[in-house]
């Protein structure tokens, strides 16, 4: 039972907990942003996905890995103004169309790697970002191994996180985003452009989960695989639910996910006599116990998923 | 141009046919941006098309193979269909669909004294009822506690699939290194309907379901409660309808469809079940649902066209060395499109009509 505890409460567990926390926090702040201007996001995963296979793409063809952040963001950017273009301009039905997204992101990137690098499972080997020790955290004792000596897009995620609460809180265009998701029409009257703020909020999400993306192939694996993303997306949407629309409140909900994540897999590290399919449950079921006890207080933006615009 | 404009017109007031005319202005739209991306990475686009087109209605092995491959997807299609008529998007058919096919499975090999005639029967039931009880479960949450059924039923699709790998593994084990049941009985096998095509039986048991739901939309007063929760919750609420009865029966009847997709792959092509055998039919059935606009005829319609797809991909990557994921792409844009109904005001306008069309909608 000691080592089971010592499991769960190690330092390396939580330092884990950080690492997986990074692609679905950042996505779930994309999610948060899209959600408060108004629009419904399912697509956050084909956006992750996007961005995994454009970062490892740019670092290919580039050898530099820093580059290949730059093409995730610009890539999920990309594919997040297709799905604004449909939701916004073109009416679709947000989930449907983020559904679709999802289904086009998964069947282009597969067919993209195989044009390109030959093989279906798996792209080639590419430079990835190098662990960054922070000069004076590096010699806190517990820090040190908690969130010292990891890779740098973690630290930008906590810069960005911070930041995006900022903007979203305490900035006018923050009070704009949230007032286009609450009620529109007043915030027409007031003479916010409504579309352009929605424009805005979902391709910042596309951005956000590129990142999130590029963190997935760039940040520890070094290469781009079949589905890489493998439901963060959704866990994301989750994280953004439970964190009540909040980036600070995101972050924590990934914290609690990828925290259970990783603790599942260090109890299969240490044969516990317990069938490994019933301790991978544990994040899931995690999920919608806390889904399902803390829902009640949450209540999204009033005009999440309606369409606004005169017909022209 | 007039002539044109009149036999437009006439398309038009054949009911229903305006959506029919978009949901195949989608599909050609999306196969057009297809062969673009088959002429960049330097294919022959005719050439993959043609393969794509005989591969799935050739001959009647080759139609036989589509019609195989649709029948999954005329299950899951239907399953997501009846919880967007209800305003429930069922992401979980996926789990559901394990639980269907596992417990037809297990029920299959453990009465192997049975005749086909009950036995086929008794198995798809129980795995309905399985999938029925894992549906109704997101449904009960939704209604008690207003957990998002988006989100728990995916999370639910994980935990579905890894408890039924688990009693798998730890009960029903077939001896060997695959992760399977032992295999059912011969006369739990669903006859086939052409010889030696695997096309089998349970296509027909899938037009029965379709025909079963269109009854219970159009001629039952739970059909129409039903309906009226997914058009208006709160009106249907002041109307005197139980909305959270209705969602819990929604996704029960939702996830019963959706395990039938599970059941009939054991019995009709698997004959055991094995863990991870789907490759997503949950997920397909989405793009099914939205493009046969959640009515059961038109799901059956989308199935078929999904299921063609599929069949003529695998003689399009075999003759051309195209990658099959490039159809990934196109049912991708054909949902993107679908969803989008003000998109073919940027087509219609250029005729002058946008404004008519979208009225009709």
């Amino acid at each position: 039972m000691n080592d089971v505890l010592a499991a769960i409460f190690s330092i390396n567990t939580l330092a884990a907990m950080i690492r997986m926390a990074t692609p679905i926090a950042l996505a779930a702040m994309g999610g948060t942003f899209s959600e408060r201007s108004g629009v419904i996001n399912i697509g956050l995963e084909g956006m992750i996905l996007t961005g995994a296979f454009a970062g490892v793409a740019g670092s290919y063809y580039t050898g530099s890995p820093w580059v290949g952040v730059l093409f995730a963001v610009v890539f999920g950017s990309l594919v997040a103004a297709v799905f604004a273009l449909f939701t916004i301009k073109f009416k679709a039905n947000h989930v449907v169309a983020g559904v679709g997204l999802n289904i086009f992101a998964l069947g282009l990137t597969t067919w993209l790697m195989q044009v390109l690098w030959g093989g279906r499972g798996v792209s080639p080997d590419v430079n990835g970002l190098s662990r960054v020790s922070i000069p004076f955290l590096n010699k806190v004792p517990v820090l040190d191994k908690l969130i010292s000596n990891q890779s740098p897009l973690v630290y930008i995620m906590f810069v960005l996180i911070i930041g995006g609460w900022f903007l979203l809180f305490k900035t006018p265009l923050g009070l704009r985003i949230r007032m286009t998701g609450e009620r529109p029409e007043a915030a027409d009257t007031l003479g916010i452009n409504v579309s352009r703020i929605k424009y805005f909020s979902v391709i910042l999400s596309g951005a956000l989960s590129g990142l999130g993306g590029a963190y997935l192939s760039l940040g520890y694996l070094n290469m781009f695989s079949r589905n890489m993303s493998a439901g963060r997306g959704y866990m994301a949407l989750a994280a953004n639910i439970f964190g009540q629309w909040n980036p600070l409140g995101g972050l924590g909900a990934s914290f609690l996910f990828s925290f259970s994540e990783a603790v599942q897999l260090r109890l299969q590290s240490i044969n516990l006599n317990i069938a490994n399919e019933l301790i991978q449950m544990i994040p899931y079921v995690i999920t919608i116990v806390v889904l399902a006890g803390a829902v009640i207080k949450s209540r999204p933006p009033e005009a999440l998923g309606e369409h606004y615009g005169v017909e022209k | 141009m007039k002539i044109l404009r009149k036999l437009w017109d006439w398309l038009k007031e054949l009911s229903g046919l305006s959506e029919l005319i978009y949901s195949l202005f989608a599909i050609v739209f999306a196969l057009l941006i297809g062969a673009i991306l088959i002429y960049l990475s330097g294919h022959d686009a005719l050439d993959a098309y043609y393969y794509l087109f005989t591969g799935a209605f050739g001959n009647t092995y080759n139609l036989a193979q589509t019609i195989l491959k649709s029948i999954p997807l005329i299950f899951t299609g239907l399953a997501v269909a009846i919880g967007f008529q209800a305003g429930l998007f069922n992401i979980g058919i996926e789990g559901q669909l394990y639980w269907g096919a596992f417990t037809t499975a297990v029920v299959a090999v453990s009465l192997p004294g049975l005749s086909g005639f009950i036995l086929i029967p008794i198995a798809l039931l129980a795995g309905a009822l399985a999938g029925g009880i894992w549906g109704a479960f997101p449904g009960y949450l939704k209604a008690k506690t207003g957990a998002h059924e988006v989100i728990t039923t995916i999370m639910l699709n994980y935990v579905g699939i890894l408890a039924t790998t688990f009693l798998l593994k730890n009960f029903f084990k077939a001896p060997g290194p695959v992760d399977q049941t032992r295999t059912i009985p011969t006369q739990a096998r669903i006859p086939e309907l052409i010889p030696n095509t695997r096309l089998t039986w349970a296509f027909v048991i899938g037009i029965g379901v379709i025909l079963l739901i269109r009854y219970l939309f159009s001629n039952t007063s739970l059909g129409y409660d039903l309906q009226a929760v997914g058009a208006n919750t709160s009106a249907a609420e002041y109307a005197g309808i139980s909305v959270p009865r209705i969602t819990v029966l929604t996704m029960t009847i939702s996830g019963a469809v959706a395990a039938l997709a599970g059941g009939t792959i054991v019995l009709g092509v698997l004959n055991r079940f094995i863990t991870n055998f789907s490759p997503g039919y949950g997920f397909t059935g989405i793009a099914v649902a939205v493009l046969g606009r959640n009515r059961p005829e038109g799901v059956l319609a989308a199935a078929l066209l999904f299921g063609a797809l599929d069949a003529g991909k695998v003689s399009m990557q075999l003759f051309t060395d195209i990658p099959g994921d490039l159809i990934t792409v196109v049912q991708g844009l054909v949902i993107l499109l679908v969803a989008a109904p003000s998109f073919i005001r940027l087509f219609s306008s250029l005729f002058g009509r946008g404004r008519e069309l979208i009225a009709s909608e």
